[in-house]
């Protein structure tokens, strides 16, 4: 339960996964912008045309402000997991940096930032996509990046837990299935938190995209979010607590 | 691991030996720090270790059993990488990188990416890698397994190149031939403990004054299998 042990080593991690993904930059970027698109202008055209404006505006726009927030999450998940994994258990990559003066902690905080910092990529873009449309109001919209950051942050923590724990791939879907897509429903990216039940709501409120959602939708509407420090202590505090345990379940993996 | 207990010299090739499964990796594990050992006490080139187990770290190179290069990488960006890792700056990784191919053997390969490359090529790349901090001391496990003779004997001509510059190597090998090629000094483990310790010619003279085989001269592999018996150890 030692706190994490970190250094700025962690940044040479960062910047090895940097260095690969900038390889194949374009391609990685536009995959990360085309699946969210097709469904934001799928179930918006689509769909929007039947339903009346929501919260004071076009369906499309409500849900392309939740699509940052979603895109945003399955980035860093995916990243956290899938890319996570390969590097920590088929390439041994991990391994590798562990042998040099890197502490494990060092690796996990360098995944854990790069996971963020690829997630806030794909959710910045989708914003300037949306922008360039026309579905945000003004420059308040800018706020929308460090909480877009701090999204990526939380649930790049938050995947770090499973892959720490994952004996394979296989795995992975348990937790998109269980938690992520749940999520995706009940946090307010597809419709208004009021049409949930009252008792459901208030359950619903303790999931770190409820936050995000709760922080980034008013900003690209113009509005200043109700509650700021508490959502952003929220997500804060997820990510600290998440990072410790996936610390903890790793040490566990590696160094026993 | 009980009771298992050694020191090296500055400059010499210092051999563990055992089966498979006789605690090697483990013991090598516990020497960089990356697994704690119930009970004892380990010092890495002076500093105490786990707790300065980085600082120790530092100054050592390691090849580990499997190999671990970056795939998405090329030979030389592989190196500039792991150099990294040390905090050293990019232009004295560069600075380096023309020596540590060509010790390699790999110096027409800088720009080819790892997948290309073949199993003795992409060991003698993870030996050049240990190198890229300059350590005073290598940690190799199993540097030769799975390679064919002549990739092996490539890889001991660079072990051998690096113990001429006074470098102190450590290494865990079940070639027999190996050992008694490379090093100073050796320990054959056991289940965890050590069983006998001491230079190649001494043990086999101290076990075989007389050679087992009348149709050639006993050996190290004599040794070794009088010791930790014939039974397979799977």
């Amino acid at each position: 339960m030692r706190f994490p042990d970190l250094s700025l080593r962690a940044l040479a991690v960062w910047r090895r996964n940097f260095l690969v993904w900038r390889k194949l930059a374009l391609p990685s970027l536009l995959g990360n912008l085309a699946d969210p698109m097709i469904y934001l202008f799928g179930l918006g055209y689509g769909l929007g045309g039947l339903l009346p404006q929501i919260e004071g505006v076009s369906y499309i726009a409500f849900l392309a402000a939740g699509t940052v927030c979603a895109s945003t999450m399955n980035a860093a998940s995916f990243e956290a997991l899938y890319s996570g994994f390969s590097r920590m258990h088929v390439q041994r990559t991990w391994e590798a940096i562990m042998n040099a003066p890197v502490s494990l902690d060092d690796v996990l905080a360098g995944e854990c930032l790069w996971a963020a910092a690829k997630a806030s990529l794909s959710g910045v873009a989708i914003l300037a996509v949306i922008w360039a449309l026309g579905y945000v109001a003004g420059p308040l919209a800018l706020w929308a990046l460090p909480a877009i950051f701090l999204t990526g942050l939380c649930f790049a923590a938050l995947g770090l837990i499973i892959t720490a724990v994952s004996p394979s791939y296989d795995f992975f879907m348990y937790y998109f299935t269980l938690f992520i897509t749940p999520m995706v429903l009940l946090c307010g990216v597809f419709f208004p938190v009021d049409q949930l039940p009252p008792f459901v709501q208030t359950a619903a409120a303790w999931l770190p995209l409820w936050h995000s959602v709760a922080l980034i939708r008013p900003v690209i509407f113009g509005q200043l979010p109700t509650d700021i420090l508490l959502h952003i202590g929220a997500l804060t505090a997820i990510t600290v607590v998440a990072f410790w345990i996936a610390v903890v379940l790793a040490r566990h993996r590696f160094l026993k | 691991m009980d009771g298992l207990s050694f020191t090296l010299n500055r400059g010499e090739c210092y051999g563990l030996l055992g089966p498979n499964g006789a605690g090697k990796t483990t013991t090598l594990r516990c020497c960089l720090g990356l697994t704690a050992p119930d009970s004892g006490t380990i010092r890495l080139l002076g500093e105490p270790v786990p707790a300065r187990a980085r600082e120790a770290r530092a100054r050592i190179g390691v090849v580990p059993q499997f190999d671990n290069l970056d795939p998405d990488f090329t030979a030389a960006e592989n190196l500039l990488v792991y150099g990294r890792y040390f905090g050293l700056p990019a232009a004295t990784i560069r600075a380096r990188i023309p020596a540590l191919l060509d010790f390699a053997g790999l110096s027409s390969k800088e720009k080819i990416g790892i997948r290309t490359l073949s199993g003795g090529m992409k060991r003698r790349l993870t030996l050049a890698r240990a190198l890229v901090n300059d350590p005073e001391l290598l940690v190799l496990d199993e540097p030769t397994t799975g390679l064919d003779p002549q990739a092996r004997h490539l890889i001991w001509d660079g072990l051998r190149k690096l113990l001429d510059e006074g470098k102190t190597i450590l290494l865990t090998t079940h070639f027999m031939d190996e050992a008694e090629r490379l090093c100073d000094r050796l320990v054959i483990v056991d289940n965890g403990r050590i069983i006998e310790e001491g230079s190649p010619r001494a043990l086999i003279d101290e076990h075989f004054p007389v050679s087992p085989s009348a149709l050639r001269p006993a050996n190290l592999e004599d040794v070794f299998l009088e010791l930790t018996g014939r039974e397979l150890r799977e």
